[in-house]
């Protein structure tokens, strides 16, 4: 039985887990901090996309090692 | 159904230079630097000619919009005014070449419009897409009963090679030319340049040399500080980390540029198939948006690795 179906599966499965609550965590927690201080919304925004983008990277490593699995 | 969805994660070539193979990635990247040149040819032609009097015109305002915000955006990170102008010729190269890629990726044509090659012989055609409507089906089965269980047949005998015929509209959505090949591939003739890791890890390299250049003009042989530090134990294995750290950002920025962009091409080729009408269009538009940020998040990071470069350990830790 050919089982790389099921291992692609659980890599992204598993693999958003973490970058999942770490990104619900960021975006939360910078929303509370422009609801304190609405003059500093364009500064929180851009260092909360940046830091998106360093969680995304995570969930990027699943998706890569998913890809590797399916097309290599 | 997998097997009619055209999907592949590296470039493929369609022409050859000799030795030079020209994939459609590359050949996409010309593209899209040529009209970043015209664009670029245009807005200098309209400043050297501009009469006292007269209205600002809409090249100028995109070109005056794009260098004001990235002044911006690199004047925040640096806080000197110097170091934005050294750095900003290339942040803002970047940041239109990645977003013009990213969007040229999603103009209908590209990844669809392409050829088949038999035996060295290529034919042109279209990606086409059934619309699994059961007014279609009962169409498809009235015109062509005999071509229908043909290739049901097929589909059943060798689900995953099975790519001739036209297939029943339920089973796959992509209908190929009847007269292709069995083994043939379809190659298409555009692909987003950034959905290509050798183009992101081009960019991701130049971003680390210049990086690297940028350091030593700046602080000289003191740059090599930061790597081999031999005052202490621990600033020695620290200086080990960032030497890692050095070789492991080329390798992050790379990914998620690719990552991102390729994924979402994956994404609309998904849905495409899955629902043909309405619904990809939601999914366009997150595209656009997604490009925009990687785009701008590239940009941003390239910033701040520069800034952290030209910045001595030092200073780095009294602020």
């Amino acid at each position: 039985m050919d089982t790389t179906p099921l291992a692609i599966g659980l890599v992204m499965g598993f693999g958003m887990i973490g970058p999942g609550i770490g990104m619900g965590t960021l975006v939360g927690k910078a929303l509370e901090a422009i609801g304190r201080n609405p003059e500093a919304t364009s500064k929180i925004q851009t260092n909360m996309i940046l830091g998106l983008a360093f969680t995304e990277a995570i969930a990027i490593y699943a998706l890569v090692m998913a890809l590797i699995l399916k097309f290599v | 159904m997998s097997a009619n969805l055209h999907i592949s994660i590296s470039a493929e070539p369609i022409w050859h230079f000799g030795q030079l193979a020209v994939s459609n990635s590359i050949f996409t990247s010309l593209i899209v630097t040529t009209l970043i040149l015209a664009f670029a040819v245009g807005v200098n032609l309209q400043l050297t000619a501009k009469k006292a009097g007269k209205k600002i015109s809409t090249l100028q305002n995109i070109a005056e919009f794009l260098v004001e915000g990235l002044y911006g955006l690199t004047q925040s990170v640096t806080n000197d005014h110097g170091k934005t102008r050294n750095f900003l010729p290339l942040i803002l190269s970047f940041f239109v070449f990645i977003l013009c890629n990213n969007w040229f990726g999603l103009l209908p044509g590209v990844g669809s419009i392409g050829f088949k090659e038999v035996e060295g012989e290529k034919t042109a055609m279209v990606l086409q897409q059934d619309l699994s409507l059961p007014a279609v089906q009962a169409y498809a089965s009235e015109t062509s009963p005999l071509k229908v269980v043909e290739a049901t047949g097929e589909v059943g005998s060798q689900p995953i090679e099975s790519q001739t015929g036209i297939a029943p509209a339920t089973e796959a959505p992509v209908a190929e030319a009847p007269e292709a090949h069995a083994e043939a591939k379809f190659v298409p003739y555009f692909r987003a340049g950034t959905a290509d890791l050798n183009t992101t890890l081009a960019l991701a390299i130049i971003t680390a040399l210049s990086a690297q250049i940028w350091g030593f003009s700046y602080l000289h042989l003191g740059y090599l500080k930061k790597f081999f530090n031999f005052s202490n134990p621990i600033m020695f294995f620290v200086g080990i980390l960032e030497l890692v750290s050095e070789f492991s950002k080329v390798l992050s920025y790379a990914f998620r540029l690719f990552g991102n962009v390729f994924a979402g091409e994956v994404l609309l080729a998904v849905m495409g198939a899955l629902v043909p009408l309405v619904v990809p269009m939601v999914f366009y538009g997150l595209e656009i948006f997604v490009g925009a940020i990687q785009a701008f998040v590239f940009s941003l990071l390239s910033i701040i690795f520069y800034q952290v470069a030209t910045l001595g350990h030092e200073e780095h830790e009294s602020k």
